[in-house]
Protein backbone atom coordinates (compact mmCIF):
# COMPACT_ATOMS: atom_id res chain seq x y z
CA UNK A 1 0.00 0.00 0.00
CA UNK A 2 1.12 3.47 -0.94
CA UNK A 3 0.80 6.27 2.01
CA UNK A 4 1.51 9.18 -0.49
CA UNK A 5 -0.60 11.90 1.17
CA UNK A 6 -3.59 13.03 -1.21
CA UNK A 7 -2.51 16.47 -1.97
CA UNK A 8 1.29 15.14 -3.24
CA UNK A 9 -0.41 13.04 -5.71
CA UNK A 10 -2.42 15.35 -7.13
CA UNK A 11 0.20 18.04 -7.57
CA UNK A 12 2.18 15.11 -8.71
CA UNK A 13 -0.05 14.06 -11.90
CA UNK A 14 -1.19 17.14 -12.76
CA UNK A 15 1.96 19.52 -12.83
CA UNK A 16 5.42 17.83 -11.80
CA UNK A 17 4.74 14.10 -14.38
CA UNK A 18 1.87 15.96 -16.27
CA UNK A 19 0.86 12.90 -18.51
CA UNK A 20 1.47 14.62 -21.81
CA UNK A 21 4.25 16.67 -21.37
CA UNK A 22 6.41 14.68 -18.92
CA UNK A 23 4.94 10.94 -19.65
CA UNK A 24 4.51 11.14 -23.31
CA UNK A 25 0.79 9.95 -23.12
CA UNK A 26 -2.33 11.15 -24.58
CA UNK A 27 0.10 12.68 -27.79
CA UNK A 28 -2.25 11.99 -30.74
CA UNK A 29 -4.85 14.19 -29.27
CA UNK A 30 -2.68 16.71 -27.49
CA UNK A 31 -2.06 16.83 -31.58
CA UNK A 32 -5.07 16.17 -33.26
CA UNK A 33 -7.56 18.38 -31.21
CA UNK A 34 -5.65 21.44 -30.08
CA UNK A 35 -6.38 23.14 -32.89
CA UNK A 36 -9.37 25.37 -30.82
CA UNK A 37 -9.49 26.62 -27.43
CA UNK A 38 -13.20 25.94 -27.29
CA UNK A 39 -12.83 22.19 -28.45
CA UNK A 40 -9.59 21.54 -26.59
CA UNK A 41 -11.76 22.79 -23.26
CA UNK A 42 -14.40 20.16 -23.94
CA UNK A 43 -11.97 17.26 -24.94
CA UNK A 44 -10.64 17.94 -21.23
CA UNK A 45 -13.37 17.80 -19.89
CA UNK A 46 -14.86 14.71 -21.49
CA UNK A 47 -11.40 13.32 -20.98
CA UNK A 48 -11.53 13.40 -16.91
CA UNK A 49 -14.92 12.36 -17.09
CA UNK A 50 -13.59 8.64 -18.79
CA UNK A 51 -10.18 8.70 -16.46
CA UNK A 52 -12.46 9.19 -12.87
CA UNK A 53 -14.79 5.92 -13.97
CA UNK A 54 -12.36 3.98 -15.30
CA UNK A 55 -10.00 4.73 -12.48
CA UNK A 56 -12.89 3.35 -10.03
CA UNK A 57 -13.26 0.40 -12.21
CA UNK A 58 -9.59 -0.43 -12.64
CA UNK A 59 -9.17 -0.20 -8.73
CA UNK A 60 -11.90 -2.89 -8.61
CA UNK A 61 -10.91 -5.61 -11.33
CA UNK A 62 -7.64 -5.58 -9.94
CA UNK A 63 -8.72 -6.40 -6.60
CA UNK A 64 -10.81 -8.97 -8.31
CA UNK A 65 -7.96 -10.47 -10.68
CA UNK A 66 -5.66 -10.74 -7.68
CA UNK A 67 -8.49 -12.78 -5.60
CA UNK A 68 -9.03 -15.23 -8.47
CA UNK A 69 -5.33 -15.14 -8.99
CA UNK A 70 -5.72 -14.42 -12.82
CA UNK A 71 -3.23 -11.25 -13.47
CA UNK A 72 -2.93 -11.91 -17.22
CA UNK A 73 -5.98 -11.28 -17.67
CA UNK A 74 -5.46 -7.53 -16.37
CA UNK A 75 -4.35 -5.95 -19.40
CA UNK A 76 -7.60 -7.10 -21.47
CA UNK A 77 -10.08 -5.98 -19.32
CA UNK A 78 -8.56 -2.62 -18.38
CA UNK A 79 -9.12 -1.92 -21.87
CA UNK A 80 -12.82 -3.87 -22.22
CA UNK A 81 -13.80 -1.52 -19.26
CA UNK A 82 -12.16 1.99 -20.72
CA UNK A 83 -13.56 1.08 -24.41
CA UNK A 84 -17.48 0.48 -22.51
CA UNK A 85 -17.01 3.67 -20.52
CA UNK A 86 -16.01 5.82 -23.62
CA UNK A 87 -19.36 4.27 -25.45
CA UNK A 88 -21.38 5.67 -22.23
CA UNK A 89 -19.87 8.89 -22.35
CA UNK A 90 -20.96 8.91 -25.66
CA UNK A 91 -24.24 8.32 -25.41
CA UNK A 92 -24.26 10.28 -22.59
CA UNK A 93 -23.23 13.56 -23.91
CA UNK A 94 -25.20 12.78 -27.28
CA UNK A 95 -28.00 12.70 -25.66
CA UNK A 96 -27.73 15.61 -22.71
CA UNK A 97 -25.61 18.47 -25.36
CA UNK A 98 -25.98 17.21 -29.47
CA UNK A 99 -23.74 20.38 -30.03
CA UNK A 100 -21.11 19.36 -27.52
CA UNK A 101 -21.50 15.79 -29.36
CA UNK A 102 -20.99 17.39 -32.89
CA UNK A 103 -18.06 19.70 -31.65
CA UNK A 104 -16.03 16.67 -30.60
CA UNK A 105 -17.05 14.73 -33.77
CA UNK A 106 -14.40 11.96 -34.33
CA UNK A 107 -12.28 12.48 -31.41
CA UNK A 108 -14.82 11.50 -28.90
CA UNK A 109 -14.69 7.55 -29.61
CA UNK A 110 -10.72 8.15 -30.23
CA UNK A 111 -11.11 8.56 -26.10
CA UNK A 112 -11.11 4.72 -26.23
CA UNK A 113 -7.06 4.34 -27.83
CA UNK A 114 -6.02 7.37 -25.66
CA UNK A 115 -2.65 5.86 -24.04
CA UNK A 116 -3.31 8.49 -20.91
CA UNK A 117 -6.04 6.07 -19.85
CA UNK A 118 -4.83 3.16 -19.92
CA UNK A 119 -2.12 4.71 -18.44
CA UNK A 120 -3.26 6.01 -15.38
CA UNK A 121 -5.06 2.54 -14.66
CA UNK A 122 -1.78 1.04 -14.81
CA UNK A 123 0.12 3.27 -13.16
CA UNK A 124 -2.27 3.46 -10.86
CA UNK A 125 -1.95 -0.20 -10.04
CA UNK A 126 1.80 -0.29 -10.21
CA UNK A 127 1.39 2.30 -7.36
CA UNK A 128 -0.87 0.24 -5.25
CA UNK A 129 -3.02 3.38 -4.62
CA UNK A 130 -6.08 2.70 -2.27
CA UNK A 131 -9.70 4.10 -3.92
CA UNK A 132 -9.60 6.85 -2.92
CA UNK A 133 -6.19 7.94 -3.76
CA UNK A 134 -6.96 6.68 -7.14
CA UNK A 135 -9.60 8.80 -7.41
CA UNK A 136 -7.61 11.65 -6.97
CA UNK A 137 -4.58 10.97 -8.60
CA UNK A 138 -7.40 10.35 -11.78
CA UNK A 139 -8.34 14.05 -10.78
CA UNK A 140 -4.68 15.30 -11.04
CA UNK A 141 -3.97 13.21 -14.72
CA UNK A 142 -7.44 14.77 -16.10
CA UNK A 143 -6.29 18.15 -15.37
CA UNK A 144 -3.15 17.85 -16.30
CA UNK A 145 -4.51 16.74 -19.28
CA UNK A 146 -6.78 19.42 -19.90
CA UNK A 147 -3.84 22.01 -19.26
CA UNK A 148 -1.34 20.56 -21.58
CA UNK A 149 -4.55 20.94 -23.89
CA UNK A 150 -5.44 23.83 -23.49
CA UNK A 151 -2.31 25.75 -23.03
CA UNK A 152 -1.02 24.24 -26.43
CA UNK A 153 -4.47 25.38 -27.86
CA UNK A 154 -4.06 29.24 -26.89
CA UNK A 155 -0.45 29.19 -28.66
CA UNK A 156 -1.70 27.91 -31.90
CA UNK A 157 -4.61 30.15 -32.25
CA UNK A 158 -2.16 33.31 -31.56
CA UNK A 159 0.47 31.20 -34.11
CA UNK A 160 -2.28 30.83 -36.98
CA UNK A 161 -1.68 34.77 -37.25
CA UNK A 162 2.54 34.63 -37.39
CA UNK A 163 3.99 34.35 -40.59
CA UNK A 164 6.21 30.72 -40.41
CA UNK A 165 8.20 29.26 -42.98
CA UNK A 166 6.07 26.66 -45.17
CA UNK A 167 8.57 23.75 -44.04
CA UNK A 168 8.10 24.45 -40.55
CA UNK A 169 4.10 24.49 -40.24
CA UNK A 170 1.83 21.48 -39.24
CA UNK A 171 2.59 19.03 -36.73
CA UNK A 172 6.62 19.93 -36.72
CA UNK A 173 5.22 23.06 -35.54
CA UNK A 174 3.78 21.96 -32.94
CA UNK A 175 5.96 19.43 -31.56
CA UNK A 176 8.37 22.53 -30.96
CA UNK A 177 6.42 24.19 -29.35
CA UNK A 178 5.17 21.02 -27.27
CA UNK A 179 9.11 20.64 -26.27
CA UNK A 180 9.43 24.15 -25.04
CA UNK A 181 6.25 23.38 -23.25
CA UNK A 182 7.79 20.86 -21.53
CA UNK A 183 11.04 22.48 -20.52
CA UNK A 184 8.82 25.08 -19.01
CA UNK A 185 7.14 22.49 -16.83
CA UNK A 186 10.13 21.07 -15.57
CA UNK A 187 10.61 24.30 -13.46
CA UNK A 188 7.34 22.17 -11.47
CA UNK A 189 10.11 19.07 -10.51
CA UNK A 190 11.46 21.06 -7.33
CA UNK A 191 8.08 20.52 -6.33
CA UNK A 192 7.43 16.87 -6.46
CA UNK A 193 8.35 13.43 -4.03
CA UNK B 1 -12.80 -11.04 -55.35
CA UNK B 2 -11.34 -7.71 -54.69
CA UNK B 3 -8.57 -9.32 -53.25
CA UNK B 4 -7.27 -10.85 -56.24
CA UNK B 5 -7.37 -8.50 -58.49
CA UNK B 6 -5.20 -6.01 -55.97
CA UNK B 7 -2.84 -8.68 -56.07
CA UNK B 8 -1.92 -8.42 -59.68
CA UNK B 9 -1.87 -4.57 -59.27
CA UNK B 10 0.57 -4.19 -56.36
CA UNK B 11 3.10 -7.11 -55.87
CA UNK B 12 3.34 -8.57 -52.27
CA UNK B 13 7.25 -6.62 -52.14
CA UNK B 14 5.70 -3.28 -52.83
CA UNK B 15 3.34 -3.75 -49.71
CA UNK B 16 6.52 -4.15 -47.50
CA UNK B 17 8.79 -1.43 -48.91
CA UNK B 18 6.18 0.89 -48.58
CA UNK B 19 6.36 0.58 -45.02
CA UNK B 20 9.81 1.63 -44.71
CA UNK B 21 9.64 4.68 -46.61
CA UNK B 22 7.18 6.26 -48.99
CA UNK B 23 4.24 5.41 -45.89
CA UNK B 24 6.91 5.18 -42.97
CA UNK B 25 4.24 5.18 -40.00
CA UNK B 26 5.85 7.93 -37.92
CA UNK B 27 7.72 10.41 -40.29
CA UNK B 28 4.62 10.32 -42.82
CA UNK B 29 1.49 9.40 -41.36
CA UNK B 30 2.30 10.28 -38.02
CA UNK B 31 1.34 7.36 -36.77
CA UNK B 32 1.78 5.96 -32.74
CA UNK B 33 3.33 9.15 -31.72
CA UNK B 34 3.42 8.20 -27.61
CA UNK B 35 5.84 5.41 -27.44
CA UNK B 36 7.94 7.00 -30.69
CA UNK B 37 8.48 9.77 -27.84
CA UNK B 38 8.62 8.38 -24.84
CA UNK B 39 10.52 4.97 -24.78
CA UNK B 40 13.06 6.78 -27.26
CA UNK B 41 15.37 8.30 -24.33
CA UNK B 42 18.58 5.09 -25.76
CA UNK B 43 19.16 2.96 -28.82
CA UNK B 44 18.77 -0.34 -26.87
CA UNK B 45 15.26 0.87 -25.85
CA UNK B 46 14.10 1.68 -28.66
CA UNK B 47 15.10 -1.09 -30.68
CA UNK B 48 13.43 -2.93 -27.89
CA UNK B 49 10.34 -1.46 -28.32
CA UNK B 50 9.98 -1.51 -31.90
CA UNK B 51 10.95 -4.96 -32.40
CA UNK B 52 8.28 -5.95 -29.83
CA UNK B 53 5.72 -3.73 -31.55
CA UNK B 54 6.62 -5.38 -34.93
CA UNK B 55 5.46 -8.63 -33.15
CA UNK B 56 2.15 -7.32 -31.89
CA UNK B 57 2.03 -5.94 -35.79
CA UNK B 58 2.48 -8.83 -37.65
CA UNK B 59 0.49 -11.48 -35.29
CA UNK B 60 -2.38 -9.36 -34.92
CA UNK B 61 -2.83 -8.59 -38.74
CA UNK B 62 -2.40 -12.56 -39.55
CA UNK B 63 -5.35 -13.10 -37.29
CA UNK B 64 -7.42 -9.89 -38.06
CA UNK B 65 -7.11 -10.90 -41.66
CA UNK B 66 -7.75 -14.19 -41.26
CA UNK B 67 -10.96 -13.77 -39.24
CA UNK B 68 -11.71 -10.91 -41.63
CA UNK B 69 -15.14 -12.55 -43.10
CA UNK B 70 -15.86 -13.61 -39.39
CA UNK B 71 -16.05 -10.85 -37.59
CA UNK B 72 -19.21 -9.17 -37.60
CA UNK B 73 -18.84 -5.10 -38.88
CA UNK B 74 -20.77 -3.77 -35.63
CA UNK B 75 -18.04 -4.88 -33.09
CA UNK B 76 -15.06 -5.30 -35.52
CA UNK B 77 -13.36 -2.23 -33.38
CA UNK B 78 -13.55 -4.18 -30.15
CA UNK B 79 -12.48 -7.65 -31.53
CA UNK B 80 -9.54 -5.61 -32.85
CA UNK B 81 -8.59 -4.64 -29.67
CA UNK B 82 -9.12 -7.56 -27.50
CA UNK B 83 -6.38 -9.52 -30.31
CA UNK B 84 -4.19 -6.82 -29.99
CA UNK B 85 -4.23 -6.68 -25.71
CA UNK B 86 -3.86 -10.71 -26.17
CA UNK B 87 -0.84 -10.37 -28.19
CA UNK B 88 0.24 -7.92 -26.40
CA UNK B 89 0.08 -9.76 -22.80
CA UNK B 90 2.69 -12.53 -24.74
CA UNK B 91 5.20 -9.99 -25.36
CA UNK B 92 5.06 -8.68 -21.89
CA UNK B 93 5.44 -12.15 -20.20
CA UNK B 94 8.11 -12.54 -22.94
CA UNK B 95 10.05 -10.00 -22.55
CA UNK B 96 9.86 -10.44 -18.08
CA UNK B 97 11.43 -13.49 -18.75
CA UNK B 98 13.99 -12.72 -21.30
CA UNK B 99 15.42 -9.42 -19.76
CA UNK B 100 13.80 -7.84 -16.14
CA UNK B 101 16.26 -4.89 -16.67
CA UNK B 102 14.69 -4.35 -20.39
CA UNK B 103 11.06 -5.01 -18.91
CA UNK B 104 11.64 -2.51 -16.37
CA UNK B 105 13.35 0.04 -18.46
CA UNK B 106 10.62 0.46 -20.31
CA UNK B 107 8.06 0.29 -17.90
CA UNK B 108 4.09 0.64 -18.95
CA UNK B 109 4.95 1.26 -22.27
CA UNK B 110 5.13 -2.38 -23.10
CA UNK B 111 1.74 -3.08 -22.14
CA UNK B 112 0.69 0.67 -24.21
CA UNK B 113 1.27 -1.11 -27.34
CA UNK B 114 -2.68 -2.28 -27.05
CA UNK B 115 -3.55 2.02 -27.95
CA UNK B 116 -0.84 2.28 -30.03
CA UNK B 117 -3.10 3.89 -32.85
CA UNK B 118 -0.46 1.94 -35.81
CA UNK B 119 -1.62 -1.40 -34.62
CA UNK B 120 -5.60 -0.56 -34.88
CA UNK B 121 -5.33 1.48 -37.92
CA UNK B 122 -2.94 -1.31 -39.73
CA UNK B 123 -6.17 -3.63 -38.88
CA UNK B 124 -8.87 -1.86 -39.93
CA UNK B 125 -7.59 0.14 -42.73
CA UNK B 126 -5.27 -2.86 -44.49
CA UNK B 127 -5.69 -6.34 -42.37
CA UNK B 128 -9.37 -6.17 -42.55
CA UNK B 129 -9.43 -6.01 -46.09
CA UNK B 130 -6.87 -8.18 -47.49
CA UNK B 131 -5.64 -11.58 -48.00
CA UNK B 132 -3.01 -13.21 -44.83
CA UNK B 133 0.28 -13.28 -46.69
CA UNK B 134 0.06 -9.62 -47.64
CA UNK B 135 -1.11 -8.50 -44.34
CA UNK B 136 1.97 -10.04 -42.71
CA UNK B 137 3.90 -8.29 -45.45
CA UNK B 138 2.30 -5.13 -44.62
CA UNK B 139 2.52 -5.92 -41.26
CA UNK B 140 6.63 -6.72 -41.21
CA UNK B 141 7.08 -3.29 -43.46
CA UNK B 142 5.08 -0.96 -41.74
CA UNK B 143 6.41 -2.68 -37.92
CA UNK B 144 10.10 -2.27 -39.46
CA UNK B 145 9.55 1.22 -40.66
CA UNK B 146 8.21 1.95 -36.99
CA UNK B 147 11.52 0.74 -35.72
CA UNK B 148 13.67 2.58 -38.21
CA UNK B 149 11.85 5.87 -36.71
CA UNK B 150 12.60 4.93 -33.52
CA UNK B 151 16.32 4.33 -33.93
CA UNK B 152 16.70 7.57 -35.48
CA UNK B 153 15.04 9.15 -32.67
CA UNK B 154 16.91 7.09 -29.99
CA UNK B 155 20.00 7.40 -31.83
CA UNK B 156 20.13 11.16 -32.15
CA UNK B 157 18.74 11.09 -28.75
CA UNK B 158 21.58 8.91 -27.27
CA UNK B 159 24.46 10.54 -29.19
CA UNK B 160 24.06 13.82 -27.99
CA UNK B 161 22.28 13.08 -24.44
CA UNK B 162 25.04 10.47 -23.17
CA UNK B 163 27.48 10.59 -25.33
CA UNK B 164 26.91 6.90 -26.82
CA UNK B 165 25.34 4.65 -28.68
CA UNK B 166 23.89 1.48 -27.91
CA UNK B 167 26.19 1.44 -24.59
CA UNK B 168 29.75 2.21 -26.47
CA UNK B 169 31.36 5.93 -25.54
CA UNK B 170 31.77 7.46 -28.40
CA UNK B 171 33.13 10.59 -27.31
CA UNK B 172 36.39 11.33 -25.19
CA UNK B 173 35.99 12.31 -21.42
CA UNK B 174 35.70 15.83 -22.22
CA UNK B 175 32.64 15.60 -23.80
CA UNK B 176 29.68 17.35 -22.31
CA UNK B 177 26.50 15.53 -22.73
CA UNK B 178 23.19 17.59 -23.54
CA UNK B 179 21.37 16.13 -21.09
CA UNK B 180 17.85 18.03 -22.75
CA UNK B 181 18.21 15.38 -25.13
CA UNK B 182 17.49 12.40 -22.72
CA UNK B 183 15.01 14.75 -20.97
CA UNK B 184 11.33 15.01 -22.25
CA UNK B 185 11.57 18.35 -23.88
CA UNK B 186 14.26 16.78 -25.91
CA UNK B 187 12.00 14.10 -27.14
CA UNK B 188 9.41 16.28 -28.97
CA UNK B 189 12.29 18.69 -30.31
CA UNK B 190 14.02 15.71 -32.08
CA UNK B 191 10.92 14.44 -33.99
CA UNK B 192 10.50 18.04 -34.69
CA UNK B 193 13.62 18.40 -36.47
CA UNK B 194 13.21 14.95 -38.02
CA UNK B 195 9.38 16.02 -39.29
CA UNK B 196 10.96 19.19 -41.06
CA UNK B 197 14.04 17.53 -42.90
CA UNK B 198 10.95 14.77 -44.35
CA UNK B 199 8.52 17.83 -45.04
CA UNK B 200 11.84 19.41 -46.76
CA UNK B 201 12.66 16.15 -48.76
CA UNK B 202 8.70 16.24 -49.60
CA UNK B 203 8.64 19.64 -50.87
CA UNK B 204 12.11 18.91 -52.97
CA UNK B 205 10.92 15.86 -54.63
CA UNK B 206 7.58 18.15 -55.44
CA UNK B 207 9.72 20.76 -57.11
CA UNK B 208 11.68 18.09 -59.05
CA UNK B 209 8.54 16.49 -60.46
CA UNK B 210 6.95 19.76 -61.11
CA UNK B 211 10.38 20.63 -63.12
CA UNK B 212 10.19 17.34 -65.25
CA UNK B 213 6.36 17.94 -65.73
CA UNK B 214 7.18 21.30 -67.07
CA UNK B 215 10.24 20.24 -69.31
CA UNK B 216 8.38 17.08 -71.05
CA UNK B 217 4.77 18.68 -71.92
Amino acid sequence: MNDDSLWTIFLNASLVNNFVLAYFLGICPFLGVSGRLATATRMGGAVCFVMLVSSVCAYGIHHLLVAIDAPYLQLISYIVVIASTVQLVEMFIKKMSPALFRALGIFLPLITTNCAILGLALFQTNKGYGLLQSLVYALGAGSGFTLALVLMAGIREKLELATVPDMVQGTALTLMVAGILSLAFMGFAGLGA
Amino acid sequence: MADSDRVQAVSSTDEFIKGLWRENPVFVQVLGMCPVLAVTNSGINALAMGLATTFVLVLSNTLVSALRRVIPRQVRIATFILIIASFVTVVDYLIQALSLELHRALGAFISLIVVNCLILGRAEAFASKNSVARSIMDGLGMGLGFTFALLCLGGVREILGSGSLFGFALFPAGFQPWIVMILPSGGFFTLGLWLLLFNYLKARRQAVQGAVQEVTS
